[in-house]
């Protein structure tokens, strides 16, 4: 598919939710597809925390196909033929857009000194984009997991900028269960001797933490159905069990495998300013405290999508959505699916999601 | 596509442009109807795969329970509220009823009438609890926990202050007229305002 691989630098400085504003700020993107006269076909479509913008041409580090090729291209739910696709890395991410690993003004990477950012000051970004491309209203806004926080908040705090908002396995809020793992995964950065406070960049990088990291992430995209019919208790390439602590396991050895081969092409850093600002993601509170408020007075639709087998983001996560945009008077649509994969089914083969986007996309 | 008779009457009463809430919204027949007159039309549905298709062809429908999740909806948050075959299945019909007139401004409620002569029949001469064309399901397998009759359903409506606008009833396809429709009915249809 005809992919083009862009950097825009907004034109002014970013200001943060924290305070203060981020100067010279680049935002690496990719978009499939051909925008229409009346610029009125244009997806936005918003990457997990570890996702990228190479949403359907292979990654350049590892060579692997995009994270959503089943969904996105010619004739696919996310038709290319019809719509202008645009995937954004988001800042404070490491595959173009600026994050801790980019230039400071003096020169060095910013490391430590990047600014905590928020999904809210992600989105923002995503706006300047947009407002680059000339694209005042998007046919549509679509997130999974992280990227469905981003159409959430795009959706509250912009409006005008969104016609539909289609949000999958993902939470208006982290609840105390999300931050504790993402709090393991960062205590498992920090602790690593190569971390050093964040300045490793140009010296060995803290791989062990990360992976670490990814490791106990990744158990919390898996279910346990998924997890048991996978692996079992079967040993690795081996007759019997060790006695020791090789990875006799074969769950343990894809573990570890998964988190070696994520240490490759992600940046210990973005891993925790990511994980920061979706702690702190509670659209409620940016609203006053009430859910309903931040969609008061939309014109949006909206469809929100949860998988049974979800245990991060669970169906009851996507109900307290429904059930504050039912209270703004919002057009929703809400379907928990049936899927054994966990969170991770809304990257696999679902075909009822093909169906649901589809449609909702019109 | 043809329509269920209830859902065809109700079709055809609904004001063009209204806002209409299908509660138990099913496959979305009903809500596509009403889309054609202009209609802003929002389902709920419990069934996942009902909800599925609704969603595909373009329809806003949640999955939820209608016993729990009506709550949500704001007062007079739509011109009509409509309950086609459900309200027997109701945990409790007559708040279901409250919550039809405090979410819609008028209120659709088609339900299968137990008083029919058939089912009356099949009770007394079988001694089992019937099992006929408008109640197709044995007494084991219903999702039906409220049997009610047309006569039992114009008392609620009465002891709720809902005021009966219009009335319909049906034996198949067949309209009956409402005198005697209590024993010849198979089913009824009532607009219902407050």
């Amino acid at each position: 598919m005809n992919a083009r691989s862009q950097t825009l630098t907004l034109p002014a400085p970013l200001p943060l939710d924290g305070g203060g504003e981020l100067a010279r700020v680049e935002v690496a993107y990719e978009t499939y597809g051909e925008l229409n006269e009346d610029r009125s076909n244009a997806i936005l479509l918003c990457h997990a925390l570890t996702g990228d913008q190479y949403v359907a041409s292979p990654h350049p580090i590892t060579g692997k196909p995009g994270w959503w090729e089943r969904m996105v291209g010619p004739g696919k739910p996310i038709d290319t033929d019809r719509f202008f696709v645009i995937c954004a890395n988001v800042i404070g991410s490491c595959m173009g857009s600026t994050g801790p690993a980019s230039e400071s003004s003096d020169g060095s990477p910013y490391a430590m000194r990047f600014p905590v950012i928020t999904i809210r000051d992600m989105v923002r970004a995503h706006v300047g984009l947009l407002d680059a491309l000339g694209i005042e209203t998007l046919h549509a806004v679509v997130g999974g997991s992280m990227g469905g926080m981003q159409a959430l908040s795009l959706a509250a705090n912009w409006p005008e900028r969104a016609e539909r908002v289609l949000v999958i396995a993902s939470t208006s809020r982290h609840s105390a269960q999300n931050i504790a793992f993402h709090e393991l995964g960062r205590q498992a950065i920090m602790a690593d001797p190569r971390w050093h406070k964040g300045d490793y960049y140009g010296s060995e990088t803290p791989d062990n933490g990360l992976a670490v990291a990814r490791m106990a992430a990744h158990i919390t995209y898996l279910s346990e159905e998924a997890l048991t019919e996978k692996f079992g208790r079967n040993l690795q390439d081996r007759e019997a069990k060790s006695f020791g602590f090789d990875a006799d396991f074969q769950v343990e050895s894809y573990l570890r495998y998964q988190g070696s081969g994520f240490t490759q092409r992600f940046d210990a850093n973005s891993y925790l300013y990511i994980t920061r600002a979706m702690d702190y993601f509670d659209l409620a509170e940016e609203h006053g405290g009430r859910l309903a408020d931040a969609f008061a007075g939309t014109t949006a639709r909206f469809c929100l999508v949860s998988f049974d087998s979800d245990w991060l983001y669970p169906t009851s996560e996507s109900r307290h959505v429904v059930h504050a945009l039912n209270a703004a008077g919002a057009p929703v649509s809400f379907v928990e699916l049936s899927a054994p994969h966990g969170h991770d089914s809304f990257l696999l083969d679902v075909p009822a999601l093909d169906r649901v986007i589809g449609g909702f996309l019109g | 596509m043809t329509l269920r008779p209830d859902l065809q009457v109700i079709a055809s009463h609904v004001a063009p442009s209204s806002r209409v809430l299908d509660i138990g919204c099913g496959d979305g027949a009903l809500m596509m109807a009403l889309r054609e007159k202009d209609c802003d039309v929002r389902g709920i549905e419990i069934d996942g795969d009902c909800v599925e298709r609704c969603v595909s062809q373009g329809l806003s429908v949640v999955q939820g329970d209608a016993d729990r999740d009506l709550g949500d909806y704001p007062d007079k948050g739509f011109d009509y509220t409509i309950l086609s075959q459900t309200l027997q299945t109701a945990e409790r019909p007559d708040r279901m009823l409250d919550e039809l007139l405090r979410v819609g401004t008028r209120a659709f409620v088609s339900f299968p009438n137990f008083a029919h002569w058939r089912t009356r029949a099949a009770l007394m001469f079988g001694g089992r609890m019937p099992v006929t064309r408008s109640i197709p399901v044995s007494w084991y397998e219903t999702q039906n926990i409220h049997h009610v009759t047309i006569k039992d359903f114009r008392e609620l409506a009465e002891a709720k202050g809902a005021k009966i606008v219009r009335d319909w009833y049906f034996a198949g396809e067949k309209p009956v007229s409402r005198a005697g429709a209590n024993a010849r009915a198979e089913f009824a249809v009532f607009e219902l305002a407050r």
